[in-house]
């Protein structure tokens, strides 16, 4: 049963529809890998096996009947940020630890409406703020390439849960590069799609005007399954956009005559120079296929960093600012509403958001406000105004998406301006609004590395259909992560 | 432009946050370092560049003011409550 899971969701559908598999079948055989596999990678915060039962019933009566959706009966795991009714959403914070939401988010729903089977909440950096999962406030998860090294992050959980194969499919969140990353680093597919094509409710808010859903997928063609079935316009979040999507062009574009660019920023030698020789040697297998791909450069790049660590944390402190002890989550009690406050949120919140609510105190209190948060706002502006003009030259901008591979376990945590500084191919798309997926190109010292393509604002089908040729011309097998114990 | 610890203090007030002798240490230290590195912007000439502060070009969106028909009722609204009584949120005494 167990090579059940190493199937893509593509594949899956496909027996599904032809009943050679049951839905049952399929998530009992992702359950026992769980089972087996997740006490050493801990990617999962919660696995509901009832209620993934009884979805998995649900959506293979929905098959026999012949209405299934593309994703009826397919697991999917969902980042622990993402409010599912009836089932703890923990943000991996200890201030939610405990809470039962009350709705679900519109994502959840629209999984819902098509019988795909929830399998869990997977774990990350305490409210998406980190790059390693290590600042989960309940325990680090593993990479599945070995098991001595991070997943990356803030979507750890998902990236590692999909690598592994415990899921063929799952949910995450961007909002500097919180789904990218980890899929570099696992070396699986994660997309980042326009701002305001995914439905922000329900999705616990750590930056508003940068957080967007997105999927995880071993394959491009798995990950766009996933996109299709959550995007489109939501009246519950009015930053939703009705923008066309054509599936078609999602399905693959012509290689010859692609225009592509290579910003010089994100190869410089701030890269490590085998992730650089890695994606630079993919980039030579798209040109001998027929791509047109030319070097620019873009200074502002090298500003994304700062502006993203002003606005980002100054959104935290205010969306944050409800985490009070009041209505739900963590209550230290105290004789007065101040004090209950202060200790609720000195023991519910670790370090690292700590010092981001302070950051964004900071740069949104008065007589620093001009200097820091007007000055980032500005700059994301630039920063627009010079992306989009490579986007007149080009169809696609390609990186790197990390400048490195997977890195230890604690190597890198102690130092937190270390790990902020390594977003820098990332945070571009989320502060001047594009799209973004990453995908494997190769293997640095038999880790993943991943690379990331960019498109223009709302061109998720271009992007997508590009990426889906480049996994072709780079044919690299995708399958599931060996549980790898360093060696 | 460097936060003093007492600086810190203040911005832990504003943002209800008790901190023990140990983290206001480190996360002064780290404060300071990310500002640092926030000085680079000033090489940008930004004077006439306008702000973003959303990512979509959509001003003032709309909708009927009726509630949703699948909205929360007051049990569920509170079930998460720390404390309650009378259908209401409990906090300690705020009027002596």
């Amino acid at each position: 049963m167990a090579d059940l899971t190493q199937l893509s969701a593509a594949e899956m559908r496909r027996r599904l529809d032809a009943g050679e598999v049951t839905a049952e079948e399929l998530l009992e055989a992702h359950l026992e890998r769980i089972r087996e596999l997740d006490p050493i990678l801990q990617a999962f915060v919660t696995v509901d096996e009832a209620g993934a039962r009884e979805g998995a019933k649900r959506a293979q009566e929905r098959i026999e009947a012949g209405e299934a959706c593309p994703l009826t009966g397919i697991p999917v795991a969902l980042k622990d940020n993402l409010a599912t009714k009836g089932i703890r959403t923990t943000c991996s914070s200890k201030i939610l630890e405990n809470w039962v939401p009350p709705y679900s988010a519109t994502v959840v729903q629209r999984l819902e409406m098509q019988d795909a089977v929830l399998v869990g909440k997977t774990n990350l950096d305490e409210f998406a703020m980190g790059t390693s999962t290590e600042f989960s406030a309940f325990f680090p998860t593993r990479n599945p390439w070995d098991t001595e090294r991070v997943p990356g992050g803030s979507s750890g959980g998902s990236a590692a849960a999909v690598a592994a194969a415990l899921v063929p499919l799952a949910l995450g969140s961007d909002t500097g590069g919180s789904i990218r990353q980890p899929a570099a680093l696992c070396g699986i597919v994660g997309f980042k799609p326009t701002y305001g094509r995914v439905s922000r409710y329900g999705l616990v808010a750590f930056s508003s005007s940068l957080d967007q859903i997105g999927p995880f997928a071993r394959t491009v063609e798995d990950a766009t399954l996933l996109f299709e079935a959550i995007f489109g316009h939501d009246p519950k979040d009015a930053t939703t956009v009705e923008e066309p999507y054509d599936p078609a062009r999602a399905r693959g574009v012509d290689i010859q005559g692609l225009r592509i660019g290579c910003p010089a920023e994100m190869f410089s030698d701030q890269v490590d120079e085998v992730v650089r020789d890695t994606v630079l040697a993919a980039r030579a297998k798209l040109e001998a296929a027929g791509a047109i791909v030319e070097d620019f450069s873009a200074p502002i790049i090298e500003h994304g960093v700062s502006t993203y660590y002003i606005i980002a944390p100054a959104e935290a402190s205010s969306n944050l600012a409800r985490y009070d002890g009041v209505r739900y989550g963590l209550r230290v009690p105290a004789d007065s509403p101040n004090e209950m406050m202060k200790q609720t949120r000195a023991q519910g919140f670790g370090k690292e958001v700590k010092e981001r609510i302070l950051i964004g105190t900071y740069v949104l209190s008065s007589g620093y406000y001009d200097a820091f948060y007007a000055t980032a706002h500005r700059a994301r502006t630039l920063m627009r105004q010079e992306l989009r003009k490579a986007f007149e030259k080009y169809d696609l901008i390609l990186s790197p998406t990390s400048p490195t591979v997977a890195f230890r376990l604690g190597e890198k945590s102690s130092d937190p301006i270390a790990l902020k500084l390594a977003d820098f191919c990332t945070i571009p798309a989320n502060v001047a609004n594009f799209p973004a997926i990453s995908l494997n190109c190769g293997f640095a010292d038999g880790l993943p590395v991943g690379l990331q393509l960019m498109a223009d604002s709302y061109r998720d089908d271009l992007l997508l259909g590009a990426a889906r040729t480049v996994e072709s011309i780079l044919a690299i097998e995708p399958k599931a992560a060996p549980i790898a114990a360093h060696g | 432009m460097a936060i003093s610890r007492e600086e810190l203090l203040k911005l832990a007030e504003l943002a209800r946050l008790n901190l023990s002798d140990q983290e206001i240490d480190a996360i002064q230290s780290d404060l300071n370092r990310v500002l640092e590195h926030f000085e680079r912007l000033k090489e940008l000439e930004l004077a006439d560049v306008p702000l973003t502060p959303h990512s979509v070009d959509a001003t003032n969106v709309w909708r009927e003011d009726i509630p949703y028909e699948n909205g929360l009722t007051r049990e569920e609204a509170l079930e998460n409550a720390p404390e309650v009584r009378a259908g209401l949120f409990l906090v300690p005494s705020i009027i002596e």
